[in-house]
């Protein structure tokens, strides 16, 4: 564990040692904004709430989730220190694990710099601020759950482009896969799939804490999705770590 | 004494190509063992193996007791390993990035500042140890991953080509640091400079096409022919197995 969290704090520096981290955060900030105030009607529609702003957090996720992600194997590979970093005396499920933890702290700190939201909206009105926690707590969640597939994915390839549209495409498969879109498909085609693909939506499961509801079953749907995408992040790490 | 390095039979297979062919040797306390051989002859492949990064397909590696697959952390918290090109993270300074390290190794506090100190010291890295590794010169880079291996004092060292890229003084200093440290150690260098054998080791293996085909001093190799010369050694023994194949 303690190995875990010395790589997650070396990871989590190199985020802010280049640009990447700040542009990611003024381009989440910026687009969370103005997808909020014009696209959510956010002041037209005379509710205290965070609704809007958490109706278009899981789409801003799909597709700035896999570019923190992006990096952290390819880019070992690509600069060759995926040799040094599994020589040193580090279990593979550790060094996974600090990396991902890594990239979690980081979206935790993006997801906290939205505060002006619930200002605003406590400035506003009386919103209920349970709701909007239960909201955060189901961001935060998601989240870790589109970081784990791009992590996993970042481990197949050294290149950072491959990893970051592979990563997007599986995010999206599993946000979509409650939208009548994909369950009609698949009613049409495979009907035993529908309840698989609906229950696997984590999108649907989020939809819950936006409504101020943290269920134990959801959280530990979440829980298990990291976990199974850190496992095959490990197999993809161990078999594939010399190619 | 046993040997710090256990190698038996070690082989990797690429798919139909056979990169290092049943390969077995053993380095003890005291020894520094050049690892020789042509470009693509197996040297960095067999490194790999026995710093547990590639899965051998045959064979077994043991360092300083401990078998790098089966009982990998303890080998290689035995091992200090620079891996081919001395990689390192270009965003950090020096001195974080061996902090990193000494971190990674379990050091906490004044320990690890102590290690990190040293292993400026012993790779002469002091007067950059604030600079970006991205500023560093090729040279510099290399003693970057230098000091990273040497930083835990381990008993045994694997270098993939420590002296590349480096200028003829810091060879030199390079060479007098493996000299004065090989008493305590198992050493592995592979090289393709010859002198630096010749130098630094007090055995040479030479490897072609993945095979073992020379194993002793290097003054008993030069002897192998007429000329007295490493060189022609290298190439009478390297060069007609690929001309066969």
């Amino acid at each position: 564990m303690r190995t875990a969290l010395t790589i997650a704090r070396r990871e989590l520096g190199g985020y802010f040692a280049t640009p990447v981290a700040w542009v990611f955060i003024v381009i989440f900030l910026l687009l969370q904004g103005a997808l909020t105030f014009n696209l959510g009607q956010f002041f037209d529609r005379n509710q205290a709430d965070l609704a809007p702003f958490f109706e278009f957090l899981p789409w801003v996720f799909v597709l700035l989730v896999p570019a923190i992600t992006m990096r952290l194997w390819a880019e070992e590979r690509r600069l060759g220190t995926i040799e040094l970093l599994l020589t040193l005396p580090v279990g593979r499920g550790a060094a996974v694990v600090g990396k991902f933890l890594a990239a979690w702290a980081f979206c935790a700190i993006a997801l906290a710099l939205t505060f002006p939201f619930v200002i605003t909206v406590n400035v506003l009105g009386s919103p209920d601020n349970g709701v909007i926690a239960a909201g955060y707590v189901g961001g935060l969640l998601l989240a870790g759950a589109f970081l784990a597939i791009g992590a996993a994915i970042s481990a197949v390839t050294k290149n950072q482009v491959i990893a970051f549209v592979l990563s997007v495409a599986v995010c999206f498969l599993f946000a979509a896969s409650s939208f009548p879109l994909v369950t009609d498909f698949l009613g049409r085609n495979a009907p035993v799939l529908v309840g698989i693909a609906g229950r696997l939506s984590v999108f649907a499961r989020f939809d819950t804490f936006t409504r101020g509801v943290i269920e134990a079953r959801d959280v530990i749907f979440f829980a298990s999705f990291i976990g199974f995408w850190l496992f095959v992040n490990t197999l993809v790490v161990e078999l594939r770590k010399a190619d | 004494m046993s040997a710090l390095i256990e190698i038996e039979g070690l082989t990797k297979r690429f798919g139909s190509f056979t990169a290092v062919d049943h390969v077995s040797f053993s380095v003890a306390r005291g020894e520094v063992l050049g690892f020789l051989g042509p470009n693509g002859a197996g040297k960095t492949t067999t490194m790999r193996m026995l710093a547990g990064f590639i899965t051998p397909s045959e064979g077994t590696a043991r360092i300083a007791g401990h078998d790098v697959q089966d009982d990998a952390l303890a080998a290689r918290r035995a091992l200090g390993f620079l891996p081919e090109g001395a990689p390192s993270y270009p965003e950090m300074t020096v001195e974080g990035f061996l902090r990193f390290v000494a971190a990674i190794r379990g050091y906490r506090g004044g320990e690890a500042a102590a290690r990190v100190e040293h292993a400026l010291g012993l790779t002469a890295l002091a007067p950059v140890r604030m600079q970006g590794i991205d500023t560093l010169s090729k040279g510099f880079r290399r003693r970057v991953g230098l000091a990273q291996a040497l930083l835990h004092d381990p008993p045994v060292l694997v270098l993939d080509e420590p002296t590349d890229g480096l200028d003829p003084n810091q060879k030199h200093e390079v060479r007098a640091l493996i000299t004065r440290m090989a008493p305590s150690k198992a050493i592995v260098i592979s090289t393709h400079i010859l002198e630096e054998v010749e130098a630094v080791c007090t055995r040479a293996i030479i490897i072609a096409t993945g095979r073992v085909v020379a194993d002793a001093t290097p003054s008993e190799l030069a002897r192998q022919h007429p000329s007295g010369e490493l060189e022609d050694v290298f190439r009478a023994l390297t060069a007609a197995p690929a001309k066969a194949a």
